[in-house]
């Protein structure tokens, strides 16, 4: 009896031990210890020990006036950020020591800009607080363990990928249930699709010249015309009253009454479009292997590259750069900016036909899919082959997720996968299969919706988790009234960032040249510096022919040969280094170079 | 039970096949880096027992949570910081600094209006101690008038001197106007106008000996000190100088009370000097003399010990009072003569006239004075903006943060090579724009010749001199003990005759022996 009395204490005890936990957040270590300890003897039955806590924490107890005076707020200081989340939104790392400056008040400076970078961090990451809605999942719960867990706490593993869309708009709300519909366009297919940045409407373009367009959730139709001539592609502009349509021959602009705005005639047989909202400039991927750049806010072409790949059908653009990436028949990828003629990368992908590229909305990743029937997953800033995934037919057509989903469509069926970038997936997150062949497929911004594109018509399926949850909406905003539109039209425009500034890395621009400045110093260096002390010295001649001046007027003119003589030298090696070079390059690919037996018929060709 | 059918039986084919082309491949296998993941595949039916129940959660937004709900509400802005969805971050803010620089120039109109009135050119300024929009001007013809700048109109004229108004200043408690004038006359005036209409008569009149050049008031006590042949001390209550003090021959032009140390006095002369009087002492505190004729000085409000000259060569030296011996600063921009200058009453910045007919705004930072006030021989009064593209009146808050925001980030890209050449760009006459380039390719040469000197003499005999010394050719220091006038003739330093008498009562020099063989 006494031992149940004392184990009732105890435990009592131990409540109020654990109570303080609760309230406390930032705990004593000792006592944390304690707690453990309780719980430890607890699971052995060590009475005594537990015995001695209770005493200690009886006296405690008694001794409440002088903990008052030593307790301190439970919530001290500013409420803790933890530094995980402060990653996300950090613009690099503290210079720390390495900290250069001119002088005391320039480091002074720079330090305090530091600090207000990470001042503006953490201000940020406690802002996530603030977010109004999470991301939608999808979560199986065996029956058996139904009763005992609650929503959030199981599902860690188990496979979604048989989650038929019947079984998720039977589960979800009757707004959302009715995001999952199809369209049923027999006619004119397949159909390619788009939908605006803000994801409220959706236009679609059927092969044998049918285009319309919508608002895809309230199924408001905004217009509906035959264009009497093959859509290759379509894509939506800045905002929701124009868009760009490929046809058979030219490139043509409507507005969202199916009004014909212009006929772009410079812009002939395009196949794929992709459009900058940041730069305003729509890209266009041609039949005859051009690379163009049309700026939609003065209807200027901005740049014209003849790639001398071909035919372009595979076109994926890098959100977070701007940088286009194509694929190529011979396996590469290449990547394009307006202001090279040349590829600024060039990546070998694939050991035959690129079929599809997309890139991630974070500006990582790229998933590439290949007649070879695999996906391939490259790190964009190391371009590095990350994971290879073996799928049914290959993929035709790839996209990301806002969140990072990857949708591959292989002929009728698409899969879709999650994580896929970082860690190697052998299910994929959800599968779905349709009747017809698939031609087009897209994610719908802020939605968990993915629009599918195929021969008799449209689908659109629920795909939980996809869409990012919380828009900003001083960027893009579902929700827009017409004179939000208006407004945020002209600020963008203001904003409109020069095709210029297009580069691999986008943040150059807000980084110290250094390299400029050096390669300044060099030349002028090579120009002016560095040169022989002159050690010419004028013999004397008669006549007055060594006055002053004309020693000078010699010496000067030795002077500058000596100079020319450098300046030419310092080019020769230049060259010399350039053609040697050259002449080790072919003569690696003479030994690389397959010799066949067939090789002596062929007609020499000297 | 129930039989998925909606996947199809290739995956079992795909399995075998893939099986197939891995062994086939298997060799090639290894040179791939890239983690090769083979899908599993995948049961199309489950049984009874593996059946689970799903629990899906899939984005729905309710409108009312981001529409406003009246039209009288504003909108919800929902944010989210991530950087994802905010690319190009660096680019944008370059864009709008761009842009900022742009309207800044655009918006850039400095002229607010013209004091019109006076019948002839207008000789002297002074400003209220007290009241913002009161201004005191005189001109050539002996008128004085009082303006309110407010409205832009003359509130008051006085016929004040016979011949030009060389000076007016304003007591510090705002009971009268003290004006001197080419008649050798100081006069006092009261700071409410006249009830009826008559001429108006002043207070008091002080007949002087001499022309009196200029007047300035104390800051604090009732005493102002007017100059011409020599510098007098005034007390208000009295009809002599309580004090007089000369150094030198020469005719004073100029005389300034310091704001901050109230009893510091600096005044220029004819004889190219700056001399610093005490009003406690009775003889000058100390001089400096430098290369050409200082026209004024001007105290900074902020810093006791600052105080900047305009000179005749076409600078503007600051000069810390305690070390005379180097400029702290040397301000060059003007192609002629500078013949004012006035400091801003944040002390940040200050603005210069000169010959050149230019107004200049030195150093720019960020808080600025409202107006600049000039006057001209064109008998009226300008008043310009110091930031030209700055909006008048109160601002919003959101005009307010924006300005702050753009601000910041010119401060940012200032030294990025469009927002600078943006930022510098003038339109200025055509007069200045030949003479900058004259004084370009003067001073380009004159280096050029020095350095073909030094090139061509002994290392070290002509010696570098820098930019914020040369202007100055002597410094004259107070109360030098006997074994200092020893040591400075033991150097060989000559002193001049006329300054013999000086030295005897106790003043010694200081010379700077390179400038003064040119001296």
């Amino acid at each position: 009896m006494a031992a149940s009395i004392t184990m009732h204490d105890q435990k009592q005890s131990q409540r109020k031990v654990l109570k303080k936990k609760s309230v406390r957040y930032f705990q004593e270590s000792s006592e944390k210890e304690e707690s453990t300890s309780i719980q430890k003897s607890e699971e052995h039955g060590e009475i005594k020990k537990l015995n001695q806590v209770a005493e200690k924490n009886a006296e405690r107890d008694d001794s409440t006036d002088d903990r008052r005076k030593r307790s301190k707020d439970p919530f001290e200081g500013p409420a803790k950020v933890s530094p995980q989340k402060m990653k996300k939104y950090s613009r690099g790392e503290r210079m720390g020591r390495n900290l250069e400056g001119r002088t005391a008040q320039h480091r002074f400076n720079l330090k305090r800009s530091e600090q207000r970078y990470e001042l503006a961090a953490k201000q940020a990451a406690r802002a996530e607080l603030l977010l109004p809605e999470d991301a939608g999942q999808v979560l199986r719960i065996p029956i058996s363990n139904l009763k005992q867990h609650s929503f959030l706490e199981v599902g860690e593993g188990s496979d979604t990928y048989d989650v038929r869309q019947s079984e998720i708009t039977e589960s979800v709300d009757i707004g959302s249930a009715a995001k999952r519909f199809e369209l049923t366009l027999n006619q004119f297919g397949p159909y390619r699709m788009d939908y605006t940045r803000n994801g409220r409407f959706l236009a679609l373009a059927g092969k044998m010249g049918h285009l319309t367009a919508f608002d895809w959730v309230s199924k408001q139709l905004l217009f509906e015309i035959n264009v009497m001539e093959t859509i290759t592609d379509v894509q939506w502009l800045h905002v929701e009253t124009m868009m760009a349509v490929a046809q058979k021959k030219w490139l043509y602009m409507y507005d969202n009454t199916g009004t014909e705005l212009h006929c772009i005639k410079s812009m002939s047989s395009v196949l794929r479009m992709s459009f900058l909202p940041y730069h305003f400039l729509l890209a266009a991927a041609t039949n005859y292997g051009a690379l163009q750049y049309l700026d939609v806010s003065m209807g200027k072409m901005v740049s014209e590259i003849k790639t001398k790949q071909g035919r372009l059908d595979v076109m994926a653009q890098n959100p977070q750069n701007a940088v286009i990436h194509l694929g190529h028949t011979d396996g590469r990828v290449t990547m394009w900016t307006p202001n090279q003629h040349e590829p600024v990368v060039k990546m070998m992908c694939h050991k035959s036909a690129v079929r599809s590229v997309a890139v991630d909305p974070k500006g990582r990743y790229m998933a590439t899919s290949g007649i070879d029937r695999t996906i391939k997953i490259y790190d964009l800033r190391t371009y590095k082959p990350l994971q290879s995934y073996r799928v049914a037919h290959g993929a035709n057509e790839l996209r990301f997720s806002q969140r990072g989903l990857l949708a591959g469509a292989s002929n009728n069926i698409v899969e879709i996968f999650k994580d896929s970038c970082t860690i190697a997936q052998d299910k994929p997150y959800m599968v779905h299969r349709l009747k017809n062949p698939i031609s087009d497929l897209d994610f719908c911004p802020y939605e968990d919706v993915l629009g599918i594109g195929h021969s008799n018509g449209y689908s659109s399926l629920l795909v939980p988790g996809s869409g990012e949850p919380n828009f900003d909406a001083l960027e893009v905003n579902p929700f827009m009234t017409k004179k939000q539109r208006k407004e945020a039209e002209v600020k963008s425009l203001l904003e409109k960032i020069q095709p210029e500034l297009i580069t691999l890395d986008p943040n150059k621009i807000g980084e110290v040249d250094r390299v400029t400045f050096q390669q300044r110093e060099e030349d002028r260096r090579v120009l002016f510096g560095d040169l022989p002390k002159q050690t010419f010295k004028p013999r004397f001649r008669m006549k007055g022919k060594s006055k002053s001046g004309r020693k000078e007027n010699r010496k000067q003119i030795m002077f500058e040969a000596d100079k020319r003589e450098e300046a030419k030298k310092s080019v020769e090696v230049k060259e010399d280094e350039k053609r040697r070079t050259v002449e080790k390059e072919e003569k690696d690919n003479q030994e690389t170079e397959f010799v066949s037996a067939l090789d002596r018929f062929k007609k020499d060709k000297s | 039970m129930e039989i998925r059918n909606d996947l199809p039986q290739f995956y079992f084919v795909e399995v075998f096949f893939s099986c197939f082309q891995s062994l086939l491949l298997s060799s090639n296998r290894s040179a791939c880096s890239a983690i090769n993941t083979r899908l599993q595949p995948r049961p199309f039916c489950k049984s009874e027992e593996k059946r689970m129940n799903i629990k899906v959660k899939v984005l729905s937004r309710n409108p009312d949570d981001y529409l406003r709900e009246t039209k009288h509400d504003i909108h919800r802005l929902p944010r989210n910081y991530d950087p994802t969805l905010h690319p190009f971050e660096a680019n944008r803010e370059y864009t709008r600094a761009l842009n900022a620089t742009k309207l800044d120039r655009i918006f850039a109109k400095p002229f607010l209006g013209a004091l019109d009135g006076h019948s002839d050119s207008v000789q002297c300024m002074s400003k209220h101690p007290k009241s913002l929009s009161t201004l005191l001007s005189g001109s050539c013809d002996g008128q004085v008038k009082v303006w309110n700048l407010a409205t832009r109109k003359c509130v008051r004229t006085l016929n004040a001197h016979r011949g030009f108004v060389r000076g007016i200043t304003v007591d510090r408690n705002c009971e009268y106007i003290l004006t001197v004038g080419n008649d050798q006359t100081i006069k006092q005036w009261g700071m409410e106008p006249a009830a009826s209409r008559e001429l108006e008569e002043p207070v008091n009149t002080i007949i002087g000996k001499t022309v009196f050049t200029s007047i300035d008031h104390h800051w604090k006590d009732p005493v102002y000190a007017t100059c011409g042949q020599q510098v007098d001390l005034w007390d208000t209550s009295r009809a002599d100088p309580v004090r007089s003090f000369t150094w030198g021959t020469d005719s004073i032009q100029s005389v300034k009370f310091n704001p901050v140390e109230t009893n510091i006095l600096a005044s220029c002369t004819q004889d190219r000097h700056i001399v610093l009087y005490d009003t406690r002492e009775v003889t000058p505190l100390r001089k400096l003399t430098l290369a050409m004729r200082t026209n004024t000085v001007a105290w900074n409000p902020m810093e006791a010990f600052i105080f900047t000259a305009a000179n005749e060569d076409y600078q503007l030296y600051t000069f810390d009072m305690r070390r005379l011996d180097e400029a702290i600063c040397v301000h060059r921009d003007h192609v002629s003569a500078v013949i004012d200058v006035d400091y801003s009453p944040t002390g940040k910045e200050f603005v210069t006239g000169s010959f050149d007919k230019s107004i200049r705004i030195f150093p720019t930072t960020e808080s600025r004075s409202r107006y600049i006030l000039c006057g001209s021989d064109e008998m009226n009064i300008r008043i310009w903006k110091a930031s030209a593209s700055e909006k008048l009146g109160k601002l919003d808050k959101r005009e307010e943060s924006t300005v702050e925001y753009s601000n910041k980030l010119r401060e940012k890209f200032a030294h990025h090579p469009q927002v600078r050449r943006i930022a510098r760009h003038r339109h200025v006459p055509r007069s200045i724009y030949h003479e900058t380039k004259i004084i370009k390719e003067q001073l380009t040469s004159r280096k050029r010749k020095e350095t073909n000197r030094r090139k061509n003499n002994k290392p070290e005999s002509i010696p570098v001199v820098p930019i914020k010394k040369k202007a100055i050719v002597v410094k004259w220091n107070e109360l030098l003990t006997g074994e200092m006038w020893l040591l400075l003739v033991l150097h060989g330093i000559y002193i001049q005759s006329w300054e013999q008498d000086r030295f005897n009562k106790g003043l010694l020099v200081e010379v700077n022996p390179e400038m003064h063989t040119s001296y």
